[in-house]
């Protein structure tokens, strides 16, 4: 296990080292000079040449990796170009909103795509089945800001239920005002999670210890729940990482449509914005989240599982 | 290998020389007939509707479905069935050309690393670890922000990071395949790199690719509908369907119908595309 988590660890390092790479060289692919384009009608030659040596754009290429480098190391991912002031503690004032808006989603699509998508590979091929299977298909092609503004004029405006944006300030309210979000982005995911543990519970139900714990006697409600729903739930929780990056995509989409202060809002804000700090901000923020919690998931699920050891 | 295993492709073999007709499958069939439907409207769209889907027309402006307007018209007094209609034309072009952009440079470049190894596979699987970390909408976002707007910059952004996930598959597969003995047989007789991956190699993986495109062409199909929305891609007055969504958010309670319908039309050719992948996958990896 100590070798394990030593090798999982050292890996992190090309790893992030790739990422600032990406994330460093965004701001290279805006068409001219991003100095002038920040400064837009303001672009005197003046204007532009302070704003590019505050930004190190006079600097040789490797130069400026490296300044964004040691930047980074002391937490300074420079300053918003909308809120003149550094992006990094406004990022981590709305992060805690889309980490809310994202589990509250997961919960949500999980209590509806794990009973479906055990029911569907209990049914395999029969009818329980292949509905399970054409909502799959439905709900994979739902555009999820359609949805967003269809469940708003149906339960918001028409029927009241919910409000119709915004966060709130207590715990009560954040779950009433992120409900709606919350499903939206519960429509898009509930249709991978089905897909994922009928797929693995098949795999499962194949596995030879299942026979044994039929042949020796046990339930099949027994074996259900203590041998497949068990395997088929790790092996589907162990891409989190994976949902995770979906969910942050969907949240780009729905705390737009829903006016929610989290990151995702913020990201569409800074591109029109074009606060290229901002912008280059959130796309390392939500990376290192993800190899965050891909880094998790893969300890704990080496410590659940004594087979895995690393080659 | 043991003497069963070695059986098995000369038993592959005889049942596949047999003559053998497929089994009609019901989902290609509505997925092909979905389908049908949108590309027949983009092609006949202007004997379909006789209105321009452009022009406006304030006089006749958020009519309520009639005769003259099945679906009534929009805040510019635009006809939305004839809006719909031309519609076809961009949406099935943000299905198509992305994704079969994004199949011909991860086709290439998995291929080759596969094929290859060595240290342009040590580059692609560094560049396949890191694409995982970023999530697909935030780095096309994060991308469209920097480029600015549009649907071109749209379509650069969704090639950037969409390649990596066939290169994935196809160099997957290629490593596979490349250990059979009929490669090592074709190159005994001579044949090139170039023939072994076009003739033996390709053929073989290929299906696998074109079944992920399927579900690929619905998830760039969503993707280029919610930058439009968002106001990232597709620009007014071009009809795009996710754009009309956008366009109709103002007019709920008037006008429904310019939000209900382009979604509606989404759905549906994302439902035809899911059809057919689908299908596909029933018919070549049964079982999987």
């Amino acid at each position: 296990m100590g070798r394990y988590l030593a090798r999982r660890l050292l890996l992190l390092l090309p790893m992030a080292l790739g990422i600032t790479i990406v994330v460093f060289f965004l701001l290279r692919l805006t068409p001219g000079d991003p100095a002038a384009i920040m400064l837009e009608n303001r672009a005197t030659a003046e204007n532009v040449a302070r704003l590019r040596h505050l930004l190190g754009l006079d600097r040789p290429l490797y130069v400026q990796y490296l300044f964004f480098l040691r930047n980074l190391a002391t937490g300074n991912l420079g300053d918003s170009l909308v809120y003149r002031r550094p992006v990094l503690p406004i990022i981590l004032d709305r992060l805690p909103v889309t980490l809310f808006l994202a589990v509250y989603a997961i919960v949500l699509a999980a209590a509806l795509a794990v009973p479906l998508g055990a029911w569907a590979a209990l049914r395999k091929g029969r009818a329980a089945d292949r509905a399970v299977r054409l909502g799959v298909l439905l709900f994979l092609a739902t555009p999820n800001y359609w949805a967003a503004i269809v469940l708003l004029l149906v339960f918001s405006v028409n029927l009241h239920w919910f409000p119709v944006g915004g966060y709130g300030e207590t715990f009560g309210a954040h779950l009433r005002h992120l409900f709606l979000p919350a499903v939206t982005i519960g429509i898009s995911l509930s249709p991978i999670l089905v897909r994922t543990l009928r797929h693995n519970m098949l795999e499962v139900l194949r596995t030879e210890y299942v026979r044994t714990a039929r042949a020796k006697g046990l339930r099949a409600v027994t074996v259900f729940t203590r041998h497949v729903l068990r395997n088929s739930l790790i092996s589907t929780v162990s891409i989190l990482g994976v949902y995770l990056g979906f969910l942050i995509g969907g949240a780009v989409v729905t705390e737009t449509v829903y006016a929610v202060p989290g990151t995702g809002f913020l990201l569409i804000k800074s591109t029109f914005g074009r606060d290229y700090p901002m912008v280059q901000g959130l796309t390392l923020m939500f990376a290192c989240l993800i190899i965050l919690v891909n880094l998790l998931t893969d300890i704990t699920y080496a410590l659940l599982d004594p087979r895995i050891k690393y080659e | 290998m043991s003497d069963d295993a070695q059986a098995v492709p000369a038993l592959v073999a005889w049942q596949s020389a047999r003559p053998r007709r497929r089994p009609f499958s019901f989902i290609i069939a509505a997925g092909t007939i979905m389908l049908s439907a949108v590309v027949l409207s983009a092609i006949l769209a202007p004997l379909l509707i006789s209105y321009d889907p452009i022009k406006v027309d304030l006089a006749s402006s958020l009519q309520l479905p009639s005769r003259a307007h099945p679906l009534g018209t929009d805040n510019f007094g635009r006809d939305i069935l004839a809006r719909m209609i031309y519609g076809t034309r961009v949406d099935l072009q943000i299905g198509i050309i992305p994704t079969v952009t994004t199949f011909i440079v991860g086709l290439v470049i998995g291929t080759a690393a596969g094929y290859y190894g060595g240290a342009l596979d040590g580059v692609l699987m560094r560049v396949l670890d890191i694409s995982m970390a970023f999530p697909f909408y935030v780095l096309v976002i994060a991308i469209v922000a920097m480029l600015g707007p549009g649907l071109v910059n749209m379509y650069i952004a969704m090639v950037l990071t969409g390649w990596v996930t066939y290169a994935r598959v196809l160099r997957g597969e290629i490593l596979v395949s490349k250990q059979l003995e009929y490669i090592t047989a074709a190159r005994a007789l001579g044949a090139s790199d170039f023939e072994i991956i076009r003739r033996h190699l390709l053929p073989n993986v290929v299906t696998v690719a074109v079944i992920f495109a399927m579900s690929d062409a619905v998830l760039n199909l969503l993707l280029g509908g919610a930058l439009s929305f968002l106001g990232l891609g597709v620009q007014p007055p071009t009809p795009e369907w996710g754009l009309m969504i956008a366009e109709g958010r103002d007019f709920l309670l008037t006008a429904p119908a310019m939000v209900l319908f382009p979604g509606l039309a989404l759905l549906w050719l994302g439902v035809a595309f899911n059809l057919m992948g689908d299908g596909l996958t029933d018919r070549f990896r049964p079982g999987g």
